[in-house]
């Protein structure tokens, strides 16, 4: 059966701005990036992970409607568009200094949960970012 | 959409953003409004017209979102999950609770303990909207 999760789409609502925040900010880097028709077909992946591509799609025709084009782009400006997109880290304050220095928009300081300790901010667009640095389970 | 109109939104998400984070702040209109760069009548119009409820209508039920959290996962009285969640007094919190969620505090803990989801999921599943929002009073809903 299935084997493992190759390529998440995030709608983004700008190209250009969107490698900006994940390569230049986060760490990703541009796996495929080539004009496929009128698409700009653009893949971004952690060099840690490889195998786990994100498409940062347009909204936009011909693939939709201009019409619907808006109506996604209005979700995801009212964070509502689905882009969720959860993260591991080794370190969460570390990771949390190292993105502030990057001049990242951070609301937050990383706060203890039950499963680790974590933070959330948003993309330049309204998608949820959340990064946590995971409690190892109990050895059984 | 223009992006004006989605410019506006992201502001707004910010101040929702920041009730989610801040709700055991004692939160008010004035802050979230300059935190969205709007004034304060431009804020309440747009915030409800953005997510369909005013800000203090949202402040609310995340307040008592993570009250009924804390009321089913830890061992805190009422009392101190009251002032946990931002509500200054017990009698407001009672209120307000028995209003949205449809039965006190006290009586809702005997539900028992929740399911273990991770608290963002949570904060976003489990904040009350259902039916029992219906019956707020007219005033309520005007009100910043």
């Amino acid at each position: 059966m299935l084997n493992t999760i190759s390529i998440t789409s995030l709608y983004v609502l700008d190209q250009d701005q969107a490698l900006d925040f994940y390569v230049g900010k986060l760490g990703f880097e541009v796996q495929t990036d080539q004009q496929f028709g009128p698409m700009r077909f653009l893949t971004v992946a952690l060099p840690s992970d490889p195998g786990h591509a994100v498409l940062l799609e347009l909204p936009a025709p011909p693939s939709v409607s201009p019409e619907i084009a808006g109506q996604v782009r209005d979700l995801v400006t009212k964070g509502a568009g689905g882009g969720h997109l959860f993260f591991t880290t080794d370190d969460a304050h570390k990771t949390h200094a190292e993105l502030k220095e990057r001049g990242v928009d951070l609301p937050e300081e990383p706060v203890v949960q039950p499963y680790g300790i974590d933070f959330g901010l948003r993309d330049p667009f309204g998608n949820s970012v959340r990064i946590a640095q995971m409690t190892p389970p109990p050895s059984a | 959409m223009s992006r004006a109109s989605e410019d506006s939104n992201l502001r707004m998400l910010r101040a929702r953003d920041a009730m989610d984070r801040g709700y055991a702040e004692p939160l008010d209109v004035p802050a979230l409004a300059r935190l969205a760069h709007v004034s304060e009548a431009h804020f309440i119009r747009t915030f409800k017209a953005t997510f369909g409820e005013t800000p203090h209508r949202y402040l609310q039920r995340r307040r008592v979102e993570r009250a009924m959290t804390l009321l089913r996962s830890s061992d805190r009285s009422v009392t101190d999950i009251c002032m946990d969640v931002g509500f200054a007094s017990l009698g407001t919190f009672s209120r307000v609770f028995t209003e949205i969620v449809g039965e006190p505090p006290s009586v809702y803990r005997r539900r028992g303990p929740l399911a273990p989801v991770p608290s963002c999921f949570g904060m976003r599943w489990l904040r009350p909207s259902g039916e029992t929002a219906l019956s707020e009073k007219p005033g309520d809903a005007a009100r910043p």
